[in-house]
C-alpha cells in the first residue's frame, strides 16, 4: 500500500511539471499552430540558469525568477525575429526553425554548464522529509504540487474569467475573425509564446533538485509533453492537465514495475487514446 | 543542358558517379557512399512529404528498424552475413512497422500527425536505447559483416567495391522511386496532396491511398537503413533519434520537396556539411542548428528549385 501510494504521489508530482510545460505547449499549438521542438530546450535552459543563479546567491527564489524571466525573454525574441516572420508561415518551416533552436541550444548548454548531470540545491525551508500516515515523503515533492496547483487555478482562472482569456479562446477557435473584431493578434500570440516559454524555463528550475539537468534531457522532456498535448488534445488547458497527471502516473508506476518497457508503457497510453479519439481526449474537431 | 535528350544526361550523371572513386581518396568515397544511402532515406521520405503532404518527424523510426533487424540476425542469429535474408527481412520490417503505424495514426492529420509520428519514433528509440539483451542497449551493435559477393569478384570491405554496391543499389531505388511518383498511384497522391477534398468527391478511397504510400515510403528507408547498417558494421539507438528524423526533413527541404532529385542532393549536402563542419569544430551542433534556421529563411523551395530558376533567367 505505502508502496503504492509513494508511487502516486511521485506521478502526481512529475505531473504537475509536465503540466507545466504542456499548458503552454499545448497553447502555443492552439492559438499558432507552432509545434514548439524547443520547448525541452527552455525546460533545459531555464534550469541550467537557475543553477548558475542558486550558485552565487544561494537563492533558490531568484534561480526561479532569473530562470522564468530569461526564457520568457528568449521565448519573446525568437518568436519576433523568426517565428513571426513571413518564411515561417508553414508549419514544417516552423518545425525546423524550432528543432534548429534544439540543436544550438542544446550544444551552448554543453558548452558552459558540460557533460556531467548537476542538481539545483533545493531551498533551505523546503528541506526535509514529512510523514503522511504511513509513508515519508520529501516536503520539497509536495511543495511542487501546490505550485502547480497554484498556477493551475491562475491559467484557469486566465482563461475562463477574464477578458484576455476570451480574447486567447477566441484566437483559438478563428484567429482571422479575432483579429477582424479588431484585436491586436500579433501582441495576442507574443505574450502567449512568451507565457508558454517562461512556464517552461520555471518549469526547469522548478524540476531542477529532483529530476536533475543533463544533456539530452530536453529531447526526453519535449517528447513527454508533446505526448502529453497528443494525448489532451491541442489547445486545451483541461487536456493538458489531465494528460500531464496521466502520463506522470504511467511513468512513475511504469518506471518502478517495468523498468525495461518503461518508454512503452507511455507509447501504449498514447497509442489506445489515438485509437479511441484521433484528436486527442479534449481536442476538437 | 536542355538541348541534351534526358536519357543521356543520366547515363553521363551516372558515368560520372561511376567513375568517382578514380579520382577520390578513400575517405571521400566513403563519404560518397553515405551520401548515396542517406539520399535514399531523403527521397523515401519525399514520397510522403513532398509528393503526398504528409510530412513525418518519424522517418528514422523505418530506418532504424531495418538496420535493427538486419544487425540482429546478423551478429545474434547467423553470426555471418546472409544478405538476401537479412535484405529482404529488413525492408519487409520496416514496412510492418509502418503498417501497424499507420493504422493507428493515419486518421490523425496535419501538426497533429507530425508530432505522433515523432513520439511513436523516439518510443522504438527508447526501446532499442533500453533493450540490452538483444539490441544492445545504449552501446548499439558492432560487429556486422558486410555481405559477401566474391563471386561477383567483389569484396566488399574494399571502400571502393562497398562505393559501386551502394551506387548500384541508389540507382536501382531511385529508379523504382521514379516509377513509384510517375504512376497512376503517384498521381493520386500529388492530388491528395492539393486537396484532399477533391480526391475523396472523385471517388477516391484517402486513407488507404496514404496507408499504402506509407508503406511503400517506409520500405525505401528501410531499404536505406539496411546499406547504413553495413557500411557503419555497427548500429546503434540514434538511427531511430529523432535528430536523424529531422535531418531528413532537413535534406528534403533543402534539396527541394515534391521532386526526386532535390533530396537527393539536398543529403549530399548535408552529409558533407556535417563531416566538414565535426572537423572543424566541437560546436558542430550550432552550426548544423543555424543551417536549418537559415535554409527555411533563403531557400524554403529548396536548392534545385533555386538552381533551375537561375538557370532559366
Amino acid at each position: 500500500m505505502s508502496f503504492f501510494l509513494t508511487q502516486a504521489i511521485n506521478g502526481i508530482v512529475f505531473g504537475m511539471l509536465l503540466f507545466l510545460l504542456a499548458a503552454g505547449l499545448s497553447l502555443m499549438l492552439g492559438v499558432m499552430r507552432i509545434v514548439n521542438l524547443a520547448h525541452g530546450s527552455y525546460y533545459l535552459l531555464g534550469g541550467y540558469i537557475g543553477y548558475s543563479i542558486a550558485k552565487h546567491t544561494n537563492s533558490f527564489f531568484l534561480a526561479c525568477l532569473g530562470g522564468l524571466l530569461s526564457i520568457g525573454i528568449l521565448g519573446m525574441v525568437i518568436y519576433k525575429t523568426m517565428l513571426e516572420k513571413h518564411f515561417a508561415r508553414e508549419a514544417l518551416s516552423q518545425v525546423l526553425i524550432t528543432f534548429g533552436m534544439l540543436l544550438i541550444i542544446s550544444d551552448v548548454c554543453r558548452w558552459i554548464w558540460g557533460g556531467s548531470p548537476l542538481a539545483i540545491p533545493k531551498p533551505e525551508i523546503l528541506q526535509g522529509t514529512i510523514y503522511l500516515g504511513e509513508i515519508v515523503f520529501p516536503v520539497y515533492r509536495l511543495a511542487v504540487i501546490v505550485v502547480g496547483v497554484f498556477i493551475l487555478l491562475f491559467l484557469w482562472w486566465f482563461q475562463e474569467r477574464t477578458k484576455y482569456g476570451a480574447i486567447v479562446r477566441a484566437g483559438v477557435d478563428d484567429d482571422e475573425m479575432t483579429q477582424g473584431i479588431g484585436i491586436n493578434i500579433s501582441l495576442v500570440k507574443t505574450l502567449i509564446f512568451s507565457l508558454g516559454s517562461l512556464l517552461a524555463g520555471f518549469a526547469g528550475v522548478i524540476g531542477g533538485p529532483f529530476v536533475g539537468l543533463s544533456i539530452g534531457l530536453d529531447i526526453e522532456i519535449l517528447l513527454l509533453a508533446v505526448v502529453v498535448v497528443i494525448i489532451g488534445g491541442m489547445g486545451s488547458l483541461r487536456g493538458a492537465l489531465v494528460g500531464a497527471l496521466f502520463i506522470g502516473l504511467v511513468d512513475s508506476f511504469g518506471k518502478s514495475l517495468l523498468p525495461e518497457l518503461s518508454i512503452f508503457t507511455i507509447f501504449a497510453a498514447m497509442v489506445i487514446v489515438l485509437a479511441i479519439k484521433p484528436s486527442g481526449l479534449f481536442g476538437m474537431k | 543542358m536542355k538541348t541534351l535528350y534526358p536519357p543521356l544526361r543520366v547515363t553521363i550523371l551516372i558515368a560520372c558517379l561511376g567513375l568517382l572513386p578514380l579520382f577520390l581518396p578513400p575517405f571521400y568515397t566513403g563519404l560518397f557512399s553515405l551520401m548515396f544511402i542517406f539520399a535514399i532515406f531523403a527521397m523515401s521520405l519525399d514520397i510522403l512529404q513532398g509528393y503526398t503532404g504528409l510530412p513525418s518527424l518519424g522517418h528514422a523510426a523505418f530506418m532504424g528498424t531495418a538496420a535493427y533487424m538486419v544487425a540482429v540476425l546478423n551478429v545474434k542469429v547467423f553470426k555471418t552475413c546472409h544478405f538476401g535474408v537479412e535484405f529482404v527481412t529488413g525492408i519487409l520490417s520496416a514496412g510492418a512497422v509502418a503498417a501497424i503505424l499507420g493504422l493507428i495514426v493515419l486518421r490523425s492529420r496535419g501538426t497533429y500527425l507530425l508530432m505522433i509520428l515523432m513520439a511513436s519514433s523516439m518510443m522504438l528509440w527508447g526501446i532499442a536505447f533500453k533493450w540490452r539483451s538483444l539490441a544492445g542497449g545504449d552501446d548499439g551493435l558492432p560487429g556486422i559483416a558486410r555481405p559477401d559477393f566474391s563471386w561477383l569478384g567483389l569484396n566488399l570491405e574494399n571502400t571502393t567495391h562497398y562505393y559501386y554496391f551502394v551506387l548500384f543499389f541508389f540507382i536501382i531505388s531511385a529508379i523504382l522511386m521514379g516509377l513509384v511518383v510517375r504512376s497512376s498511384f503517384g498521381h493520386t497522391l500529388l492530388g491528395i496532396r492539393e486537396s484532399e477534398t477533391r480526391m475523396q468527391s472523385l471517388g477516391y478511397n484517402i486513407w488507404l491511398q496514404k496507408y499504402i504510400a506509407f508503406i511503400v515510403s517506409a520500405m525505401f528507408a528501410g531499404f536505406s537503413g539496411v546499406l547504413l547498417v553495413y557500411y557503419n558494421r555497427f548500429v546503434s539507438p540514434s538511427e531511430l533519434h529523432l535528430v536523424t528524423s529531422a535531418e531528413g526533413l532537413i535534406m528534403v527541404i533543402l534539396g527541394g520537396a515534391g521532386t526526386l532529385w532535390g533530396p537527393a542532393i539536398g543529403a549530399g549536402i548535408i552529409i558533407l556539411i556535417k563531416n566538414f563542419v565535426s572537423g572543424y569544430t566541437e560546436h558542430w551542433m550550432i552550426i548544423l542548428g543555424a543551417l536549418y534556421i537559415l535554409t527555411v529563411m533563403f531557400a524554403p523551395q529548396g536548392v534545385y528549385r533555386l538552381a533551375k530558376q537561375l538557370v532559366r533567367k
